[in-house]
């Protein structure tokens, strides 16, 4: 059954994930977002997936959150009136997120009353190494399909020639 | 075997990329050209007992759980066509060398992808494979970095973040009521509990992420303009094949295989494909941009194969795939002269042109074998993909849905005749007195599509035994 515990840390996650949707500034954004990766690990901590977890926390909160960072330090910042304005504009824009979300959670809570953030099958599960190298070999190779398609993107995109012909 | 559609791309490009094959950067096309014909080859004359075989020779990789069915087979021989000549057409307008070798390696990525989508059997494996594509195509659309480029690849990208939302809830909604994402086993847990709340909402969630990926109307915001925006080549991939195997195949394979029918979902995808047949078509009348005019076609054209499939009838299905596989030709072909067009005189605003076929000959000829073919004109192929669609809605009494099918093949001579009239017909435009057929590279796929159009239409029994009905009797 899903204890007290569960329950905080699901709308500790909601809320994290909406502070990084609402916030008018991408620095707290981010940082927003790395706060929900974290609520993330926990939950799968709880599930009994620890490998997962620590993927999450991390790519998702570590090196994600890194990256995000380092492109923020590369531009402008928006003086304080622009941050205001955009905050400002940013609320109007997504106020009926929150209720939304509200909404939908006691949906859930009505309409699907047997649901449960304990699955089984997630606790019984094979080793994680027989399972990916053995059953999941096809998503192994499509991810690797996905990486070097973005090492592509990354040469393609912005691998420019300048007019004298010298590669940068 | 169906492993080393997937493998060899891959394995190849990495081979390409070494730094001892520098110096050879023509080889990625040749392995493209050659690759596409053994596929092809492959989907067309292949034994059914060759695909179980492991035949590449790497044993620790048998266990990719991948499944040729006869579906599987016409989607391999309509990506080796389009993407083959995606990859001429690319090199052959593509100026920057270095850009042209990277770019016919990321096609064959997204050529290990598409056989991926079309050979796998669980839900999350479709949906990395679809991945692959989708990411290959929004680096291609953005390939020339002007305003137009990256609106174009930002919109796709934009409603492809929301139908990955939509896929990957559906996925874990699966994951949560039936332990597992093979599409065996939610096959079996919708048959045994047809009624469940939650599996009937991933079930919407994954089609609507499929809709959005074919997009359908009212999907289909993002489509003319990552078509119209792309280089020439990518134009080509996109309208060929990519939207064919991340949404209209997809679309196909999960309702005939894994959600099966139901009397709404026929209504659903009778009401969407009517409505993409119409809307599409009445959009092309009132474009001046030919890539535009041939996206929104393209729309129109997805709504027969998805109205066809709506039937829910063997006849409907064979009708909705063999459909899929002749907009793929004629639609390859179609935007292989939009590309020549374009190539040779800068523009593809149809007002600024007229008169190129006296020009342009060839270019002009195989595009009048194109549009006949697309608005369903006998013998050519595209004529009986839309006669078996139309006369499935009449034997399974949906006679409006028939009236409109036909209707909308009226609406399709109104505007690719309108296309014709101010592209290669009438006065020669001024300032195109010098103007030449476009080189041997962009035309010869267009020439090589226009044949096969040709001989599908007269060999359709071959075609009909050999491909379309064994597919309609394996479901």
């Amino acid at each position: 059954m899903t204890s007290v515990i569960d329950i905080i840390l699901a709308v500790l996650t909601t809320l994290a994930a909406l502070w990084a949707v609402m916030k008018g500034t991408l620095l707290r954004a981010a940082i927003a977002l790395a706060a929900t990766s974290v609520m993330v690990t926990i939950i799968l901590f709880r599930l009994n997936a620890p490998l997962a977890a620590v993927f999450e926390l991390s790519v998702c909160a570590g090196l994600i959150t890194v990256i995000f960072m380092s492109t923020l330090s590369l531009t402008k910042p928006r003086t304080y009136e622009e941050n205001m304005q955009h905050t400002k504009k940013r609320f109007s824009r997504y106020w009926l997120l929150p209720p939304i979300v509200g909404i939908a959670a006691i949906a859930l809570a009505i309409f699907i009353k047997p649901f449960s953030l304990y699955f089984p099958f997630a606790t019984s599960g094979t080793d994680v190494r027989s399972t990916l190298w053995n059953l999941r070999q096809a998503d192994i190779i499509g991810q690797i399909l996905i990486l070097l398609v973005g090492v592509f993107g990354i040469i393609v995109l912005f691998k420019d020639k300048k007019k004298s012909g010298k590669e940068i | 075997m169906a492993s080393s559609l997937i493998l060899i791309p891959l394995i190849a490009v990495i081979i390409f990329n070494l730094p001892i094959m520098a110096s050879h950067k023509r080889l990625p096309l040749l392995f493209g050209v050659v690759f596409s014909l053994w596929q092809a080859w492959l989907a067309l004359f292949s034994a059914g007992s060759l695909w179980g075989n492991p035949v590449f020779p790497l044993p620790l990789l048998s266990g990719m759980h991948l499944q040729v069915t006869h579906l599987t087979l016409v989607m391999y021989l309509a990506i080796a066509i389009a993407a083959g000549s995606a990859l001429v057409i690319c090199w052959y307008t593509l100026e920057d060398g270095n850009k042209r070798f990277d770019v016919i390696n990321l096609i064959l990525l997204a050529i290990a992808g598409m056989n991926g989508v079309v050979s796998v059997t669980d839900l999350f494996t479709l949906y990395v494979f679809i991945e692959v594509v989708s990411i290959a195509s929004f680096i291609l659309i953005a390939l020339h970095k002007d305003g137009d480029a990256l609106e174009g690849s930002m919109k796709y990208i934009l409603m492809s973040a929301i139908a990955t939302l939509m896929m990957l809830s559906a996925i874990a909604l699966f994951m949560m009521t039936t332990g597992s994402t093979a599409f065996g086993e939610i096959a079996h847990a919708l048959r045994t509990q047809p009624d469940s709340l939650l599996r009937g909402t991933a079930v919407g969630l994954f089609l609507g992420g499929v809709f959005i990926k074919s997009g359908s109307v009212p999907f289909h915001g993002w489509l003319p303009d990552a078509y119209a925006s792309a280089p020439a080549g990518v134009s080509v991939l996109l309208a060929g094949i990519v939207t064919k195997t991340t949404g209209i195949y997809t679309l196909i394979r999960l309702v005939t295989a894994v959600f099966g029918f139901s009397a709404h979902l026929q209504t659903l995808l009778l009401a969407i494909g009517a409505l993409s047949i119409v809307v599409g078509a009445l959009a092309a009348l009132t474009q001046t941009d030919i890539k535009r005019m041939l996206a929104y076609s393209s729309i129109s054209q997805m709504g027969y194969i998805v109205i066809g499939l709506g039937t829910g009838t063997t006849i409907g299905v064979a009708g909705a795939v063999f459909h899929l596989l002749n907009h793929a030709i004629f639609k390859t072909q179609l935007f292989a002269n939009a590309a020549a067009v374009e190539e040779q005189t800068g523009t593809r605003n149809m007002d600024a042109l007229g008169g190129l076929a006296e020009k342009m000959p060839v270019t002009g000829i195989t595009s009048i074998i194109g549009f006949l073919s697309m608005a369903g004109v006998p013998p050519l192929s595209g004529f009986w993909s839309k006669l078996i669609i139309i006369i499935a809605l009449w034997l399974s009494g949906y006679r409006w849905y028939a009236l409109i099918a036909v209707a909308a093949s009226v609406l399709t001579l109104a505007y690719m005749l309108s296309l014709q009239r101010r592209v290669f017909f009438g006065k020669l435009a001024a300032g195109f007195e010098n103007l030449k057929e476009a080189e041997l590279g962009i035309v010869l796929p267009a020439v090589i599509l226009a044949a096969i159009s040709i001989i599908a239409g007269i060999a359709f029994p071959f075609v009909l035994h050999r491909l379309i009905l064994p597919i309609a009797a394996g479901w």
